[in-house]
């Protein structure tokens, strides 16, 4: 198998593994008093320091969750009190859902936002919570994190980032550039699954209310025994240097070759994640292309799947004017570990696929379809 | 051979998804989303998937290939729910089942296969595809308790050729259901489904109304002559040849009435003695499964799912047609009208008058 699905989670890093299986070998509750807790202990907070240095945060401003699903609930749940959230319009369902009675900031056809936009509605909602991803999960754009801080800092507004897909692949250090607070996940940067963070800048921290009380751990802000193998994986796995000129490489050596069978890409003239790549197939249906690729062996992604496997529209492509082909692109994210055969390999299988609906009438590519 | 099973979740469908795998096919089985089962069954955080994409998941994953859920759910509802509403609006009596398989399962399913580089389509549908010296022949089942030949005459002959459906000649359900034990699926002792799958209440009415309110409006049922003989709570509760829930009577002669005529216009229901029935039925969107021949052909015809097939003469052109029935009957306006020459499906059409 292919794997080209790193932005649902990214093959485990040797060294994220490490630190796991020396993690799972310690016995003990990190709460407990005596010796074996103190041992626990010392790997869990040993794992909070390494990512406060990570992110240029301090160690106390570090909350340990689930992931980053709960993450961004915590951290807007905390900020969002008495502010108005203004939530963009393709940010993952994780802030989406946590913030469900917030104003959507619209984007441009390349999923960015407008800074004129945002400051005219931060001038209608002062003192408002802006939730903004760093990186996009299916079209791997970046948002312009310093503008929008200073925008937000204009308007005493407060800044919340989800850097899931960013921590490792595109790093900067959002909470100097003004963020309140940001959230990453361990599987997204080559840890194990069930660990994330939310880290804030002093002093928002102290704003936390428990969504979970439970036995008081995490200073009282979350509850519940931390996983701390998933915890130590992921400071581990922060830890790695990413090769972005190598990944990028790749990318855009299938970006290259698939707009030359016709393809759409999504987000091409914004800054972009090295590592994904978001393809529209002007009609071919997306589950179609999924399940033609992973019969030949390639594991990609599409839209949004509800627990059934469905695939639906992408919000993030109907976001940004995509229409009809929002519900015909695939999301290829290569991982940390991709290699050149990888990509002969999707190459070709993404070939008979476009070159078959071709065939059977499917697919006309006219200029007109890519109009937008 | 590569091969999309298009699989319900129920026995049948997993069953030829599981010959079809033991067979060394490639099997990639597909279940359509018709609907959203957490919005169906009202109850809000519910999963969208129902118990049966959960079951089909399961015959996959137990017998090791590929299964994936395919969204169907605004053709679903454009070419299916909301006709079935219109043609009971109109004061038709439509045959959703027909709808599905025709736009559905061997319209968009079928071309996503063609799409994904298969050569066939399997179904669980009980009838039997034979190979004649003029391609490929549509018959009834071998257990005729169980034949669906009625409900698949919209099929194509392009389509057919694409087609499997094992469970044909199979002599009994009970003969699929060991198969299904033998095969070690959870799905073996699993009930049959019953009626119209996106009416699980068993009320079609409520699921007429939501889409079309019009057609629950009350209104009058009248003799042929107009006279007014009681009323009605919508006359999408009402079909052609009908006797029950008119509460009126039985005439002079001790003849049950039944319904002759429904009007959407007035919303009136025309009643009259069964006896007057007529030879002549009209057609619209005939589907050929022969080469039909220009003066016209006699054949059995079924003009309602339960019953045995009665000779006609069949005339007609393009994708209209005609029926002289050889013992009068009452025809009921949307219900399917599918032409036999024994158990071989020659063709069929929607009745429209």
């Amino acid at each position: 198998m292919v794997y080209l699905d790193a932005n649902a989670s990214e093959p485990l890093r040797p060294e994220a593994r490490e630190a796991a299986l020396a993690a799972m070998v310690a016995t003990g509750n990190p709460a407990s008093v005596h010796q074996a807790g103190r041992e626990v202990r010392r790997i869990l907070e040993s794992a909070r320091e390494a990512l406060a240095t990570q992110f240029a945060a301090r160690a106390q401003d570090v909350v340990f969750t689930s992931g980053a699903t709960e993450a961004n609930a915590l951290a807007i749940h905390a900020l969002s009190a008495g502010r108005t959230v203004l939530v963009g319009a393709t940010e993952h369902d994780a802030v989406r859902a946590a913030a469900p009675n917030a104003i959507t900031i619209p984007v441009l056809p390349d999923g960015l936002i407008d800074p004129q936009v945002l400051d005219d509605l931060l001038t209608q909602h002062p003192h408002a919570l802006v939730c903004l991803m760093a990186a996009n999960n299916e079209t791997g754009v970046l948002h312009d994190i310093t503008r929008a801080a200073r925008v937000c800092n204009a308007h005493k507004a407060l800044l919340h980032v989800d850097a899931a897909q960013a921590a490792v692949r595109a790093r900067q250090d959002w909470l100097r550039l003004g963020a309140s607070s940001i959230v990453v996940s361990a599987h997204k940067a080559g840890g194990l699954l069930g660990a994330g963070a939310v880290i804030f800048a002093p002093p928002f921290g102290e704003q936390v209310a428990p969504i979970i009380k439970g036995g008081g751990q995490e200073r009282g802000w979350r509850g519940g025994t931390p996983a701390i193998p998933a915890i130590a994986s992921m400071a581990a796995a922060f830890s790695v240097p990413y090769d972005a000129a190598k990944i990028t490489g790749y990318r855009d050596d299938i970006e290259a070759f698939c707009v030359g069978l016709g393809a759409h890409v999504a987000g091409q003239g914004a800054p972009r994640l090295p590592n994904t790549l978001n393809i529209a197939l002007p009609g071919v249906r997306a589950d179609t292309q999924l399940i033609s690729l992973d019969s030949a062996g390639i594991a990609v992604s599409a839209g949004s799947a509800c627990s059934s496997g469905k695939i639906a529209a992408s919000h993030v492509l109907l976001a940004m004017g995509f229409g009809e082909l929002a519900a015909q692109a695939v999301r290829v994210s290569l991982p940390w570990n991709v290699s050149g055969s990888d990509i002969v390999a999707f190459k070709q299988a993404y070939e008979t696929m476009a070159k078959r609906a071709l065939h059977r009438g499917t697919v006309t590519l006219t200029q007109a379809q890519f109009a937008n | 051979m590569r091969i999309v099973v298009a699989m319900s979740g129920g026995v049948d469908s997993s069953v030829v998804a599981g010959l079809m795998h033991e067979a060394g096919h490639e099997v990639i089985g597909v279940t359509l989303q018709l609907y959203d089962h957490g919005a169906a069954v009202g109850r809000k955080g519910a999963c969208c998937a129902g118990q049966d994409i959960h079951d089909a998941k399961r015959v996959a994953d137990r017998l090791g290939f590929a299964h994936y859920v395919v969204d169907a759910e605004a053709r679903f509802r454009a070419s299916v729910m909301s006709e079935f509403a219109d043609s009971y609006a109109n004061g038709q009596t439509p045959v959703p089942c027909i709808a599905c398989n025709q736009h559905l399962k061997f319209g968009d399913l079928l071309d996503m296969a063609r799409d994904l580089g298969a050569e066939a389509m399997a179904t669980g549908h009980y009838v039997r595809r034979v190979d004649g010296p003029n391609g490929a022949e549509l018959h009834q089942a071998v257990d005729a308790s169980r034949d669906q030949s009625w409900f698949l005459f919209a099929t194509t002959r392009d389509q057919l050729e694409f087609c499997k459906f094992p469970l044909g000649d199979y002599a009994s359900k009970a003969d699929v259901r060991d198969v299904a034990a033998r095969m070690g699926l959870a799905v073996a002792a699993k009930p049959d489904s019953q009626d119209i799958c996106f009416v699980p209440s068993g009320s079609y009415a409520d699921i007429v109304g939501k889409f079309r309110p019009d057609a629950l409006q009350p209104g009058e049922i009248v003799a042929e002559d107009g006279t007014m003989l009681g009323t009605h709570q919508g006359i999408a509760r009402y079909t052609v040849g009908q006797a029950k829930r008119l509460g009126i009577p039985a005439d002079e002669h001790g003849d049950a009435l039944v319904v002759r005529k429904i009007e959407p216009g007035t919303r009136r229901i025309v009643v009259g003695p069964r006896a007057a029935a007529s030879r002549h039925v009209k057609l619209r969107d005939v589907n050929w499964l022969i080469d039909m021949p220009p003066e016209g052909l006699r054949a059995h015809v079924k003009l309602r799912a339960r019953e045995i097939p009665q000779p006609a003469l069949i005339t007609g052109s393009g994708t209209g047609a005609a029926l002289l029935l050889d013992n009068p009957a009452l025809a009921a306006p949307g219900q399917a009208a599918v032409f036999y020459d024994g158990s071989r499906i020659l063709g069929g059409g929607f009745i429209t008058a």
